[in-house]
């Protein structure tokens, strides 16, 4: 079963645990500006969206890679950058729509979501489950239930 | 070992920017964050020194936490010698600033001397400079923020800055990060804005990546988050309701002080309480609080966010003020609300909004206020003298002063200067309620008499975060206390004050005492900085801390007879509720307490005493 990141905003406090956890995951450091997933704080609504690769199964950053360092891990979907082979020309960052693949200045290489392997830190880290790891193909599956609910699981009128 | 080991020193006067190493050996005997930058602070500064002159320094400090997993771990110090006090100034602020200084490279910054013009400190990474800020000097803290990352061109740039109260020398002016995060006390805000210094901005890319252990920090940290997520309070209490879950909590015990210290109980407080920012509004059926917040690593995330009824008459064509913002907090809410009588939850919301917007705390100011509400009601003040009418319950009144304050025209310039200042100017000092010239914050001194002792011998002037015993008599946290009761409260007073001084050193939030001991603490910090650290050992730390600040103090020249509290708490005894008719005993605690701190009777740590805690 292949699994994704998915996120509920209404659920993120703006913690940034997730960011730290990233960071930590890929880099051994705590540091928000070496994370792939960005929690953003709409001030004016009291909105916080944490942001990431949703990888994409036609991965625009993919075909646009001159130098294919961006391949798929048959076991989790994810697409994954091979720093070896980048060259760090950057033409993925401006051929994914989202915006989630950047390049760091650090080791010339371009980074995105690779979702740890498949056992991702952020999702791990998240203590409220706006952040969580469930099957690719039922990530609606919440959603269905509470409507479910609402449809057929209150107390009769009559 | 989770310390960055760099500090920045900033001589305002000669413009220049330095580095220095971290002093480890303080380090390991300080912590971080309140513990070590009052170290720093005590050893290079004149105790008797004018807080408003350039020969006082100013400093913010982070600690070994600061910027790690560890669950609250974003907070930073600002600590001074105060101007409305004269004591020791030492505020603590969340938000996500503190992280950034970190991750950025540095445990602290100092500044010393004064600028000739106003300048801001820009960080980012190992890069540290002096830039002009005349075009920021005369806006607020929220335009300040825009204007610098704008300036910049860097939506992730922090800043910590003062609003246009701190350039005016309001002497309870706040150092405000994040638009609506506060080191709110003291007036840390104010010596800032005497050193022409506008703001901090940080970036910081490096990250805290010297962590000691780092597989038992992970672990140490998670076990931590569990405790703090299965506890009531902070799992369950603090996120849904915040800190206001207090309002009527407090109040059904009768330990809400209510217009100025006159009554103990408030009328209005089911008004003005958590579950009134949660009811939708008659006007526009929206609730005012939006949503919950978490500050930088914060697994509790108690902070509110809060939108404005825009038919409010104090919003109304101020469409700047519609959008969501900080909410109110329990003090906050106290101060507006019950000690002036205003029960127009509405308008506290509006002052609260001014006080951050501009940079001012509103326990002073909102205590201020009741006391000016007092004097209008005696004859003593009038509707000229002021400008307004200002009788206590006047939500009117509250928004105007508010305005006036924050801009530093009319009466507000008299307000700026705090409770004691102004009660003593028109004839009444006994009116001020506060303590070293602080005001109290929403705890009722009489009623809970471990908290009046607290407030008595509290560092930095009246205060519940230096030793919140309120955990103890009213939560029963650790174990229960009875408020009306004296006895054993100096024990209990020094412990709290003790763990208190190490939770605030460690670099994490004194909201996670509700869940943690210092048990819970030390196992992070010793996985993080490699040193040996047990909860008797971070007592002993604690207790060290708390001496050397007392020690400050003494030196600045406070003496036992500036460990009391106003004659309204001392004489007039709690007109209703379940303490009804009991003053505080403090005359019958203090010497004992000053027994148990193992200080001389005139409140001095004895030779014995300061031996035992390495000073």
């Amino acid at each position: 079963m292949q699994k994704v990141l998915h996120i509920n905003p209404d659920k993120c406090t703006g913690c940034q645990q997730c960011e730290m956890a990233c960071s930590f995951e890929n880099y051994g450091t705590y540091a928000t500006a070496k994370s792939r997933i960005k929690v953003f704080d709409f001030h004016h609504t009291g909105k916080k969206v944490p942001y990431t690769c949703t990888q994409c199964d036609e991965a625009w950053c993919l075909h646009a890679c001159p130098v294919e360092a961006i391949t798929v891990d048959k076991a989790t979907g994810a697409k994954v950058v091979n720093e070896s082979t980048c060259v760090g020309c950057k033409v993925c960052t401006i051929a994914c729509p989202f915006g989630t693949i950047n390049y760091v200045q650090e080791t010339g290489k371009v980074q995105k979501c690779d979702l740890c392997g498949g056992d991702p830190a952020c999702a791990d880290a998240c203590p409220t489950g706006a952040i969580t790891f469930i099957d690719a193909n039922w990530t609606g599956l919440d959603k269905m239930k509470q409507w479910a609910d609402k449809l057929g699981n209150q107390p009769s009128a009559a | 070992m989770s310390w960055a080991g760099k500090i920045l020193r900033v001589n305002l006067t000669a413009g220049t920017v330095t580095s220095e190493p971290l002093n480890m050996e303080w380090a390991r005997a300080y912590i971080g964050s309140r513990g070590l930058g009052s170290k720093y602070l005590i050893d290079e500064i004149d105790p008797k020194v004018d807080p408003l002159s350039p020969d006082n320094k100013i400093i913010w400090a982070t600690g070994p936490l600061t910027g790690t997993m560890a669950s609250t771990g974003g907070r930073y110090t600002v600590i001074t010698k105060g101007p409305l006090t004269g004591a020791i100034a030492c505020s603590n602020s969340g938000g996500y600033w503190g992280a950034e200084l970190k991750m950025a490279g540095w445990d602290m910054v100092i500044f010393e001397g004064k600028s000739a013009k106003p300048v801001y400190l820009y960080i980012c990474d190992d890069v540290a400079e002096l830039r002009d800020a005349d075009h920021l000097w005369g806006k607020s803290v929220w335009q300040t923020e825009d204007l610098l990352k704008k300036s910049h061109q860097d939506p992730l740039l922090r800043i910590s800055s003062i609003g246009k109260s701190g350039e005016n020398g309001v002497l309870y002016a706040a150092v405000v990060n994040d638009l609506h995060r506060a080191a709110g006390r003291s007036g840390v805000g104010a010596v800032m804005g005497s050193k022409n210094l506008k703001a901090i901005a940080v970036r910081g890319t490096k990250g805290v990546g010297n962590v000691r252990d780092p597989k038992a920090f992970m672990a140490a940290a998670k076990a931590a988050k569990k405790v703090l997520a299965d506890n009531a309070v902070t799992g369950q209490g603090l996120p849904t309701y915040g800190t206001q879950v207090l309002m009527n909590v407090i109040n059904e015990i009768g330990g809400l002080p209510t217009r100025n210290h006159r009554d103990v109980q408030f009328e209005g407080a089911k008004d003005i309480s958590a579950e009134a920012m949660a009811t939708p509004r008659k006007t526009d059926g929206k609730a005012q609080l939006v949503t919950n917040q978490a500050c930088f690593g914060c697994t509790i995330a108690c902070g509110r966010i809060s939108k404005m009824d825009q038919s409010h008459f104090s919003v109304q064509n101020k469409p700047e003020y519609w959008g969501a913002s900080g909410g109110l907090e329990y003090e906050a809410a106290w101060a507006l609300g019950a000690a002036n009588g205003v029960s127009d939850l509405e308008a506290l919301q509006y002052a609260n909004l001014i006080c951050n917007e501009e940079g001012f705390d509103p326990i002073s100011f909102g205590a201020t206020i009741g006391a000016v509400m007092e004097l209008y009601e005696m004859g003593v003040l009038t509707q000229e003298q002021i400008g307004i009418e200002a009788p206590f319950g006047s939500a009117k009144a509250l928004c105007e002063l508010a305005d006036m304050t924050a801009k530093g025209i009319g009466f507000g310039k008299e307000i700026g200067l705090g409770s004691k200042r102004l009660t003593a100017k028109y004839g009444h000092p006994d009116l001020s309620m506060s303590v070293k010239g602080q005001e109290f914050p929403a705890y009722d001194g009489r009623v809970i008499q471990g908290i009046g002792l607290a407030y008595a011998t509290s560092n930095r002037g009246a205060c519940h975060l230096r030793g919140y015993t309120i955990a103890s008599e009213v939560l029963g946290i650790p174990v229960k206390t009875e408020p009306v009761e004296s006895e054993g409260k100096p024990e209990l007073v020094k412990a709290f004050q003790d763990a208190t001084a190490a939770f605030d050193s460690a670099g994490v939030c004194i909201f996670t005492s509700f869940a943690w001991t210092l048990a819970d603490v030390a196992p992070q910090l010793q996985a993080a900085c490699g040193d040996e650290y047990t909860m008797e050992h971070l007592a002993h730390i604690g207790e060290r801390i708390w001496n050397m600040e007392r020690e400050f103090n003494n030196a600045a020249g406070f003496t036992k007879a500036d460990d009391t509290l106003p004659k309204r708490l001392l004489t007039e005894a709690a007109k209703t509720g379940p303490g009804k008719g009991v003053v505080s005993k403090l005359p019958e605690m203090l010497p004992k307490y000053y027994d148990v701190r193992g200080w001389d009777s005139e409140g001095r740590p004895t030779a014995q005493t300061k031996q035992r805690l390495g000073l």
